[in-house]
């Protein structure tokens, strides 16, 4: 045998496990505590996107158990449509084995090297096989295999197999042994990426079972499933040569022609013909003779034609209630004063779709002296590594947050102050910086996205900072005229002598406003908003008073009888007399995640109001 | 007890404002550099007519109200009690008033400030006494001082006293202290411990015939008060003896001109024919002294009694512009580099024959 052919042969069985390790960085693996957060990641954003697509609401038990030194059992188990029993060693152990690999698609699959590259890691580390358990419906047996990956070959080794009977109507489960490290109270642990996971994933339930046995349970906020990602061709602008080979040699189309208005989206038989006069080429050629010379002068002709944009329906945004509510549920015990979301509509880079979701939380019991904290996510998965080289730290950055209420050195540079900015960027095709998938690539379009986006938020928390500085300064007066100037009286008269004089017209003098303070607090299944109208002022008022509600559907019950109700306000005549106090009040259902109250006047001039805006028409 | 009267007085204005449904403020003299003009017939520095006003339509200003009345209610009792307290005592007394409770020393000390103003008395006629315990003195002079037992005790301030000297008490009025006979020809005021130890060591009491007076720093009421007596009373001159900088500066003002915090009693207070004998940033240079280099403070401060009123002569212009040229500041102990005996034996009796005095 040639020594060639030899080395070959030794190359080849080499070569799997030698790729791993070359590429650990790569592929997540390349500290204890890192490979211990991928191997979670792996599984999860699995089971995740297996749930999504078979519309079942996610329920998932990520174990981790402490085997010995550095070495752990970890196990996830899943409610998902299950694996069917053939496809079962080929998913959990062939490397790079998958459907999605060439789809343009918005999941959370696209972005990791697989479950596979966990299985290898594990039998790396610790010698010992995976543990998967699926089952695909009831009436279905479940299936248990214990696989190792055949190195030499790139394909299943089944040490053992068998049927067994699972309680669960279908699911996962995946079990492996690794090498690993634990860590608790930090942003980069399976803590950390479970919690940034369930902000962006309400519709999951997810519970850790950590290894000294402490459980955390994230519970689902919604019981609505996201909107399905459509699968859509690719654009004549973001298509690379390899894919354009690819899809030359696999399409079922006989003609060049309708191979390029067929398997690309934007591109009609008309603009296919002017495609390939441009490349000079001829329509009828069958597509698999195209060769890498054609390849270049139809990518050459795609470069110089206008295409309309790709199609955007295909993307699956979290929505700004989701996120709200989710930041609501994982910050909870922090009790944030605020929190805002936006969505942006779908825009577009090369050719590819993408959208850009932010949220902010600000004020309670978050960290006031510290950098913000920034929560990542591309594609509904959190981005725990490279902050610092990411595009959305870079818009941020960019920021000048000093104008929204946040302190930051010279106007540029991650902002200081109790707040959490998460950035959620949902793309078809998301522009990773490297193959490590930790950060976002500097992308201009993006950049522009995310700016805009957490501007919009940042705009609404400068206008709570300021309605709260304003009512600060009215609680100021309140508290003066209620207890200091009393507690004055009190002492003078005492000291002089006399009887105590009466200090209603220095109130209203002191006050001279008309004072609205407002609540709201849970009432059974509702939010219940109460708004407090007093009039300091020596003279009777009459006007209007809005309040903003998020839609009509959501009202239940206004006290007392409005002058109006429309689609997202109610409107009071207010009559009030000096002293006099009178109460307003509405409840809203639950779900339209009412938190601030927005009131308005019209009819009275409001350098005498304190609580509420002038009311600007619709 | 027209202290008693004085108090009386604030308290009806107040009581009026509210009665009448005024707002209810009071006014007292705006407490900045720029509010202090010189006082020709006493020739020192005292308030200029600025106003401030203290009114209750601010929560600041009606907070101040609530403890003026609690801490004027609280001097009255003291005063028809005959007791006394310190400043310390007055803050931790406010602990319990509620609302009217001081949130730190420095309310309570400026409140019994703004008391002496309004009632044109002096914290002593208020019962409040200072915690700092008083400076010390060497020098041949023979002081009367009334015991707390009420008995008179005369005390010689060389022979009857260790060399820590006589020690100052709180009150050096004439009730308290009188000046029997004196042989010094001068004062010379010292601002550090380690100088005036010196000096004491190296007998320059004797030596140069002067009562040493030390300062502490930023010399106490009770302290400016007794060198005013020494120099009224007894004629003597008063030679003030700091550090080279900015900051010390500021202490031989308090001596000369008087403080900007006590700008109301500058008269009672204040010596304006004291002189400062040094260090001066010229002594840095003709003396070639050790030094430091001029902080950002320091310059900042030196710039600020640039513009400050009582600063204003050929001889504090000309010496701060060049101490901010040669950008050095230099210790009264940076004598010491030519050897222990050199301040007494060379530095002062050359300054001090420099200003005219005979050794």
């Amino acid at each position: 045998m040639p020594i060639a052919e030899e080395l070959a042969k030794k190359q080849r069985q080499i070569s799997i496990a030698e790729f791993f390790e070359r590429n650990k960085q790569i592929l997540g693996f390349d500290n204890l505590t890192k490979a211990m957060i991928t191997s979670v990641k792996e599984a999860v954003d699995n089971a995740l996107d297996a749930c999504e697509e078979a519309g079942i609401l996610p329920d998932i038990i990520v174990k981790i158990e402490e085997e010995g030194e550095n070495e752990y059992r970890v196990s996830i188990e899943d409610n998902g449509p299950g694996i069917v029993k053939s496809q079962i060693p080929h998913v959990f152990a062939r490397l790079l084995y998958g459907s999605r690999f060439h789809s343009l698609k918005q999941s959370r699959g696209q972005q990791g090297i697989g479950i596979s590259a966990v299985v290898l890691y594990a039998q790396l580390t610790t010698g010992k096989p995976t543990t998967v358990v699926s089952k695909i419906g009831s009436g279905f047996p479940a299936h248990r295999y214990e696989l190792l990956i055949d190195t030499k070959r790139n394909m299943p080794n089944i040490v053992n197999e068998e049927i067994l009977h699972w309680e669960k109507k279908s699911g996962t489960l995946v079990e492996f042994h690794i090498k690993g490290k634990y860590v608790k109270n930090r942003k980069q642990s399976v803590y950390g990426y479970l919690r940034s996971t369930a902000i962006v994933n309400p519709h999951a339930f997810i519970k850790l079972i950590e290894p000294d046995g402490n459980e955390i349970v994230f519970e689902r906020v919604t019981e609505n499933l996201p909107k399905q990602p459509r699968e859509i061709k690719p654009h004549p602008h973001g298509i690379e040569m390899g894919t354009l080979l690819k899809m030359l040699k696999e399409t079922k189309a006989k003609k060049l022609s309708s191979f390029l208005s067929k398997e690309f989206s934007s591109i009609s038989s008309q603009k296919a013909k002017e495609i390939i006069k441009k490349a000079g080429l001829d329509e009828n050629l069958l597509p698999y003779e195209v060769g890498i010379e054609d390849a270049r002068k139809l990518l050459d002709a795609f470069k110089k034609i206008k295409f309309i944009a790709p199609p955007t329906d295909c993307l699956s945004p979290i929505g700004k209630n989701l996120i709200k509510r989710g930041l609501r549920k994982e910050t909870m015990q922090l009790s944030p004063e605020f929190i805002s979301a936006d969505m942006r509509s779908p825009s577009v880079f090369s050719g590819i779709p993408f959208l850009v979701e932010t949220g902010i939380v600000y004020g309670g019991n978050l960290p006031k002296d510290n950098k913000v904290e920034i929560l990542r996510f591309a594609n509904k998965v959190p981005l725990l590594y490279q902050e610092g080289n990411c595009v959305i730290t870079e818009a941020i950055k960019n920021i000048d947050w000093r104008r929204y209420g946040l302190e930051q050195k010279g106007g540029k540079g991650v902002p200081y102050g109790p707040a959490i900015i998460l950035v959620h960027v949902a793309s078809v095709n998301v522009p990773f910086l490297s193959e490590s998938k930790e950060a976002i690539a500097h992308v201009e379009e993006i950049e522009k996205e995310i700016r805009l986006s957490l501007q919009q938020c940042a705009r609404k928390m400068r206008t709570h900072l300021s309605k709260k500085e304003k009512k600060a300064k009215a609680k100021d007066k309140f508290l003066l005229i209620t207890k200091i100037l009393p507690a004055i009286a009190e002492k003078v008269s005492n000291i002089v002598g006399k009887p105590k004089p009466s200090l209603d017209e220095i109130i209203t003098q002191i006050m001279n406003i008309v004072w609205i303070d407002d609540s709201i607090e849970e009432d059974g299944e509702f939010l219940k908003s109460t708004i407090n109208v007093t009039n300091y002022r020596k003279i009777k008022h009459s006007f209007y008073l809005f309040a903003e509600i998020p839609g009509k559907e959501f009202l239940d019950g206004v006290e007392p009888e409005p002058e109006r109700i429309e689609e997202n306000y109610i409107m009071w005549h207010v009559d009030i007399k000096p002293k006099e106090k009178k109460s307003f009040a509405f409840r809203l259902k639950k779900e339209s995640e009412f938190d601030e109250n927005n009131l308005y006047i019209e009819g009275l001039n409001p350098v005498y109001v304190i609580g509420a805006e002038k009311w600007e028409g619709e | 007890m027209d202290a008693l009267k004085e108090l009386r007085k604030i308290a009806e204005k107040i009581y009026d404002d509210l009665a009448n449904a005024r707002v209810p403020a009071i006014q007292l003299p705006s407490r900045t550099k720029s509010n202090i003009k010189f006082d020709d017939r006493y020739r020192v520095w005292k308030y200029g007519s600025q106003k401030i006003t203290r009114a209750a339509n601010t929560l600041a200003g009606a907070y101040m109200l609530l403890r003026t009345v609690y801490t004027l209610d609280f001097i009255r009792q003291m005063i028809e009690q005959r007791k006394t307290s310190t400043l310390r005592e007055l803050y931790y007394i406010s602990e319990g008033w509620g609302d009217a409770k001081f949130h730190s020393q420095d309310e309570s000390d400026k409140l019994a400030e703004d008391l002496e103003i309004l009632t044109n008395r002096l914290r002593e006629d208020l019962k409040l006494r200072p915690e700092e315990d008083g400076a010390r003195v060497i020098g041949d002079i023979v002081i009367e001082e009334v015991t707390r037992k009420g008995e008179k005790r005369r005390i010689h301030c060389q022979d009857d006293v260790g060399d820590s000297g006589y020690s100052i008490p709180y009150n050096v009025e004439k009730e308290k202290i009188k000046f029997i006979e004196t042989n010094a020809d001068k004062v010379i005021a010292i601002e550090t411990g380690g100088m005036f130890d010196r000096l004491v060591e190296n007998e320059f009491d004797e030596k140069s015939n002067a009562i040493l007076v030390h300062l502490k720093g930023q010399p106490a009421r009770s302290t400016r008060r007794f060198i005013k007596r020494l120099n009224e009373e007894l004629n003597l001159p008063v030679i003030v003896f700091t550090d080279g900088d900015p900051w010390s500066y500021r202490i031989f003002a308090s001596v000369a001109y008087g403080a900007i915090k006590t700008a109301h009693i500058s008269e009672y207070l204040a010596t304006p024919s004291a002189q400062f004998l040094g260090v001066t940033p010229s002594d840095i240079v003709n003396y070639d002294l050790p030094s430091d280099a001029l902080t950002k403070e320091d310059i900042d401060a030196l710039n600020s009694e640039l513009s400050d009123p009582r600063f204003h002569d050929d001889f504090w212009i000309n010496e701060i512009k060049l101490q901010l040229e040669i950008k050095k500041k230099a210790e009264q102990q940076a004598l010491a580099k030519y050897g222990l005996d050199y301040v007494t034996d060379v530095y002062l009796p050359e300054k001090l024959a420099e200003m005219g005095y005979e050794m």
